[in-house]
């Protein structure tokens, strides 16, 4: 008699490989073999890269649809004039000729950690009730915005939701902007979570292959993804490319699962998503304080002519130099916000004759990290900036000002944020951020009045200490 | 090949931004061609200007030079075996950051349109060289079926010329994984596939990059043993 021998219908490599995901060949490493037998038995799908219809083309991996980023070439693989995506193509190319693949066969399943959460920090009230909320919408799958004020201490208040998602075995995506991000994020969370497998995805990195019940990622990266994610949590959701960019929002609902939940962070909503947590169609919670206990410092608007003539002349503005000057005197590490990288640069030899040490930072500068951990260790005493550096910095004492502050690049979201740098370490929880302006813009009072309504909001709830 | 009937304002093929045009007389009278690059990009180029080397047109150093050479073409033409083979080298733009990962997004992520905001470069260029046919670096096999098109024929293509295919590869490996002097000492590299499509012409050699222009002399070797005359080359970056 022959022995039964069990045998699995099909690869579970491939099925841990596939599943949730949305690949290319290239992206896939299993023979042609092995996909074909797994295709014809119906475990594995495949979906045309770039798709036309009606004369107009629209790429299957990250729905873009501009029909400007499509670009028609002599294929050497399909051997005929083949229209790819470029809208997605650093990520690989998506054509006409290439397809995409995901798993169709049984649902992968991660099995329960023996104890899921090692963190035992406590919350302040402010964070307890954005937690509790958080495991609400992780249970029920539901839609949150977590509104949470720059320093609140927002990751702190998903652990405890995350830790209820991976007990029930759902798979968790927490997705951010930057990739700074997902490398600061991605060890606290192993720390937290020791017995779960977390993934860290960017351009470039080594866990891109990897299948784990909690995935920290890049908003580009969910183009890789369909239909994986029980729970997915998108942070600074107002920030750009996310709300720039509606083929990333059209990823995040293809990255989750037809039921699933949603959870929002930020400190400054769009106003469409205010709009809708004032109509009661968005679901939100509120941490109006920052964990200290201490009200953030509300901007002070000082009028200070026409900048952008004196800076011209050569001269910096008489207010703004006594700023700079008394805080130099005072050892007082400064940022200076402006409103273009030329009038910035233009001004940075002014801002040198009164502080030799003073440097500048923008976009493309490929020594940004550096000079940023330079101002945190106090090697330097300033730096003049553009707004790339309005999140996410982190600096122990600190004063702010904003030079042209009511130029358009300063929206109330960017002008929030920039306020948002000022006084967030325990030690130094005060500090001063000041709005230098030839006329006040409207965002500039709104950006100030967001701040006096969310220290309001701290105090009425006994969020602060005074 | 984009589809521009509907549209005003076209997107810079290298950053995707919207290509702003100032409207002055000149534009409209001139009927200037289409800007395929925004001014932006288009400054983040650095074109290769100065006292050259003769062969390979590297900006000359003070300390890296023998007369009108640079000490590389030197060294090369001091070797009866390499000696004469590559008559001239244009290289339109210093290899930098921004060349480097225009480059690298066309070729490794298979950009094609990549080809096309360098095309009126290598139009411009073109008259400036003497050549009766242009042939192109071939691709292996399996790099050509991985990428989907040659990158040197696409630079060739997209700038509105033909290009012949005179050359095989004998080796597959990967250039950028060997050093210079791994690369100079190889023995042939390339293969002549039909030595009429070159005897007695002039070759114009394309190909994106110029590194230790050791591809491009061995493709001339090749070239010129097999009857070609003069044997000059015109790449993007170097």
């Amino acid at each position: 008699m022959i022995s039964p021998h069990v045998i699995t219908p099909y690869s579970s490599k491939l099925q841990h490989h596939l599943s949730g995901r949305f690949l290319l060949a290239a992206e896939i490493p299993f023979s042609l073999e092995l996909l074909t037998e797994h295709i014809e038995s119906g475990y594995v799908a495949t979906k045309v890269g770039v798709i036309r219809q009606n004369d107009k083309y629209r790429c299957s991996r990250c729905s873009n649809r501009n029909q400007q980023l499509f670009y028609t070439f002599p294929c050497n693989i399909c051997q005929k004039n083949c229209t790819y995506c470029r809208s997605c193509i650093m990520m690989g190319r998506v054509s006409e000729c290439a397809e995409l693949y995901s798993w169709t066969g049984p649902e992968l399943i991660f099995p329960m950690p023996p104890k899921g959460m090692a963190w035992d920090g406590t919350l302040s009230d402010g964070q307890k009730t954005a937690s509790d909320r958080v495991v609400a919408a992780v249970e029920q799958n539901e839609e949150v915005l977590v509104w949470a004020v720059c320093g609140a201490g927002k990751t702190e208040v998903l652990f405890k939701g995350i830790e209820t998602a991976i007990s029930s075995s759902k798979r968790v995506c927490i997705c951010t902007p930057r990739t700074d991000v997902v490398l600061e994020l991605a060890p606290r969370l192993k720390r937290a979570f020791p017995n779960v497998k977390v993934a860290a995805l960017y351009g470039g990195s080594e866990d891109r292959h990897v299948a784990a019940p909690l995935t920290v990622s890049t908003t580009h990266q969910l183009y890789r993804f369909a239909n994986a994610f029980d729970t997915i949590i998108i942070d600074e959701v107002d920030a750009f490319p996310y709300s720039m960019d509606t083929s990333l929002q059209q990823a995040v609902q293809k990255a989750k699962k037809q039921t699933s939940a949603t959870i929002y962070l930020t400190a400054t909503p769009s106003r469409k998503m205010q709009q809708e947590y004032r109509k009661g169609t968005l679901q939100a919670v509120t941490i109006p304080a920052r964990y200290h206990r201490k009200p953030i410092p509300v901007p002070m608007m000082k009028w200070s002519g026409n900048w952008q003539k004196q800076f011209q002349k050569k001269q910096i503005p008489p207010q703004i130099q006594s700023w700079v000057r008394n805080r130099i005197e005072r050892n007082i590490p400064i940022l200076l916000f402006f409103p273009s990288i030329q009038v910035m640069k233009e001004s940075l030899p002014l801002f040198q004759e009164i502080e030799p040490g003073l440097l500048a930072v923008y976009s493309e500068d490929p020594e940004r990290k550096e000079k940023v951990t330079q101002l945190r260790n106090g090697e330097v005493p300033g730096l003049l900036t553009t707004t790339i550096l309005e999140r996410g910095v982190t600096i122990h004492k600190l004063d702010v000002a904003v030079i042209g502050a009511e130029h358009q690049v300063f929206a109330e979201s960017a002008l929030v944020q920039i306020a948002g740098r000022v006084g967030r370490s325990a030690d130094h929880p005060t500090g001063t951020i000041t709005f230098f302006h030839y006329g006040k813009s409207e965002e500039m009072v709104k950006a100030v009045l967001h701040i006096e309504n969310m220290n309001r909001e701290a105090s009425k709830r006994g969020l602060l200490d005074v | 090949m984009f589809d521009l009937a509907n549209l005003n304002l076209r997107l810079c093929l290298l950053c995707d931004q919207e290509i702003t045009h100032k409207v002055s007389w000149k534009n409209v009278l001139m009927q200037e061609p289409e800007m395929l690059i925004c001014v932006e990009c288009f400054g983040k180029l650095d074109p290769i200007s100065g006292e050259l080397c003769q062969i390979c047109s590297r900006v000359l150093s003070a300390e890296f030079r023998r007369d009108t050479l640079c000490l590389d073409c030197h060294r090369w033409e001091q070797d009866p075996k390499w000696q004469g083979f590559l008559t001239e080298n244009r290289s339109l733009f210093h290899y930098n950051d921004f060349i480097k990962e225009s480059i690298a997004t066309f070729k490794y992520r298979g950009d094609y349109a990549i080809a096309e905001a360098f095309s009126s470069f290598i139009k411009d260029a073109l008259p400036k060289l003497a050549f009766d046919s242009i042939a192109i670096i071939p691709l292996s096999s399996e790099r050509l079926l991985e990428r989907g098109f040659n990158q040197a024929e696409a630079l060739v293509v997209t700038a509105g010329e033909t290009c012949i295919q005179p050359l095989t590869r004998i080796h597959s490996e990967k250039q950028s994984k060997k050093s210079r002097r791994d690369r100079i000492n190889l023995p042939q590299v390339f293969q002549i596939t039909d030595p009429e499509l070159v005897a007695g012409k002039k070759i114009l050699l394309l190909d994106d990059i110029y590194t230790t222009g050791s591809t491009l002399r061995h493709a001339a070797k090749a070239l010129k043993l097999a009857g070609a005359t003069e044997i000059r080359s015109l790449t993007l970056a170097r």
